[in-house]
């Protein structure tokens, strides 16, 4: 099994999300960065599978070359290698970022291609289908159970009244969301092979989609400050007091 | 001509009563269904019902490839589709065979050339005004927003089907089960979520307790699922599940902005934690500053002191 899983590096931001002066771009200088957890559990599936059936995982990111950090982290999850396509510090739309996937796959055939099913930033909801269908692979997104069997992928997924399971044959794709499994942390000599591991560099300039971002703005949040009912225990009588007032103590 | 994609979800109707606020005429489209009746009480005089046996049994790429026909046989000046995971991902696909850009969750819009749009960003974390320039113009539209009914009634909806030709038929559903009727997080009118704050697997007992004498469920950050206290599927969030209970009681969760974003929806909400600075402390409706493990048991006992009396 040849698996590859595209992850994203987004911004991890605390209770406020800062943005630039211009307003383009979440200002990233105070905050870490990390792989969108959707994506994670698709590393951690992908180094699950290669663990049962054999075959490499390797992981890819679109992305600045600080991107690298994201692919180190997914390599010492157990992920064998890393690409980065490097296109810049730009963020870019989706039509950009799957043709920018596309290009960096080339020839290379894959069994099984992992995507989140959204970004954890931008949440366009389509790179991983747009890139599904130009690779000429069947996909299905929300998948949170993946079973390889006979040639084909069980995809499971949660649908409003339930649960759907899809049959597709390999190869597929799959745009999976968190729940899918527990991620694992890195273990140490995980950390110290992917210090050491090549990461494959592929320069690309993108041409820019049908979609283009101006500039973003925080919601609005005229909330007042809440209402202090007390400290510790003695707060229980007032906490019952509107429990009892909004109706849920029955 | 605005193509309006709807699904069975009251929802739906919010989102049709949006598209009528764009000033054009709206005609709808489902991938089966629609009452015309009351389509037509809405003002919509055409319903394109999409039909094929096998599309309720193919994955989405199906019913992605059966819309752009649609689109394509059309050509409507822009497709607005509701935001359900299933018709957003009918509409990805849509897209990409189409070769057209799709701006998704958005919640403001304004036809031209280009369209301008706001769209919500990281599950409401941020807003993203936005360009689009294409014909037709692709979106979905983000659950609850609705506009003032653009059309008056119509004295009869008329439906033409429309008879898609599939060709990705090779992934199918092999089996669906049904949840059945428990209570769950999307439905719960009281959530007594837990995080970092409540310190273990078994420091739920007093969450699961009092959810349940609330008649609600228990919830979690995403700290409790990584640690293993409690499974995904109960956790609240960008990335788990988005809620919008009457009370939100969140014990020891200090509310990073992922977490805030699933549950700001809440009708109330009532923060517990001992960090009287912890951001969703500030942003609660109620807050008591304490030990999630003194407070609650107290509120216990305060609720069966008083139904005794």
């Amino acid at each position: 099994m040849e698996v590859l899983v595209c992850v994203k590096r987004v911004p991890a931001p605390g209770a406020k999300v800062p943005l630039t002066d211009d307003a383009t771009d979440i200002d990233t200088r105070y905050l870490g960065h990390t792989i969108g957890p959707h994506e994670e559990c698709g590393v951690e599936e992908a180094v699950r599978i290669v663990k049962a059936h054999g075959g490499s995982a390797t992981v890819l990111a679109v992305g600045p070359p600080e991107a690298d950090e994201q692919l180190r982290y997914a390599i010492a999850m157990g992920a064998d290698r890393g690409v980065l396509v490097d296109v810049g510090a730009a963020e870019l739309d989706p039509e950009a970022t799957a043709a920018a996937i596309v290009h960096a796959v080339g020839d290379t055939s894959y069994d099984l291609v992992l995507f989140g099913t959204e970004s954890a930033d931008a949440s366009h909801y389509q790179v991983g289908i747009r890139v599904a269908r130009a690779l000429g692979l069947p996909i299905v997104g929300g998948i949170k159970g993946i079973d390889i069997d006979d040639g084909a992928a069980r995809l499971r997924r949660e649908v409003a009244d339930g649960v759907e399971v899809y049959r597709l044959p390999l190869p597929a794709a799959a745009a999976v969301k968190e729940g899918l499994n527990l991620p694992r942390y890195p273990s140490m000599p995980g950390r110290l092979k992917a210090k050491k591991a090549r990461i494959d560099v592929v320069p690309y300039t993108p041409e820019p989609g049908g979609l283009r971002k101006v500039r973003l703005r925080q919601p609005n949040d005229d909330r007042e400050e809440a209402i202090v009912l007390g400290h510790g225990a003695d707060a229980a009588p007032r906490v019952v007091d509107v429990l009892e007032q909004i109706g849920v103590i029955t | 001509m605005i193509l309006a994609v709807l699904d069975d979800s009251p929802a739906a109707l919010d989102m049709l009563a949006f598209a009528q606020s764009l000033g054009q005429q709206v005609d709808v489209a489902t991938f089966g269904g629609g009452d015309v009746d009351d389509l037509a009480k809405r003002g919509v005089r055409t319903l394109h019902r999409i039909t094929h046996d096998e599309l309720a049994d193919c994955a989405p790429a199906a019913s992605g490839d059966a819309l752009a026909q649609l689109i394509e046989h059309l050509r409507p000046d822009g497709v607005l589709a509701v935001s359900s995971d299933a018709v957003t991902e009918a509409m990805a696909h849509a897209a990409a065979i189409a070769g057209l850009p799709l701006a998704t969750n958005c919640v403001e819009v304004t036809t031209g050339e280009p369209w301008l749009l706001t769209r919500v960003r990281g599950g409401g974390m941020l807003l993203e005004e936005a360009e689009l320039t294409a014909t037709p113009a692709l979106l979905t539209i983000a659950q609850g927003v609705s506009g003032d009914i653009g059309a008056g009634p119509v004295e009869s909806c008329e439906v033409r089907e429309f008879f898609p030709e599939l060709t990705t038929t090779q992934a199918r559903v092999v089996e669906r089960a049904s949840r059945g009727a428990g209570m769950t997080l999307a439905t719960a009118p009281v959530i007594v979520s837990g995080g970092r704050g409540v310190g273990s697997a078994d420091g739920y007992r007093v969450l699961e307790e009092l959810a349940e004498r609330l008649g609600g469920v228990v919830g979690c950050s995403r700290v409790a699922t990584n640690n293993g206290w409690r499974p995904h599927s109960d956790q609240v969030g960008l990335t788990g599940t988005k809620v919008t209970p009457d009370l939100y009681l969140a014990c020891g969760i200090s509310g990073a902005t992922q977490h805030w974003v699933g549950c700001m929806d809440s009708k109330v909400i009532m923060a517990v934690n001992t960090d009287p600075e912890a951001p969703l402390v500030r942003r609660a409706t109620y807050a008591v500053i304490g030990d999630v493990h003194e407070v609650l048991p107290a509120v216990l006992a305060e609720i069966n002191a008083r139904s005794k009396t």
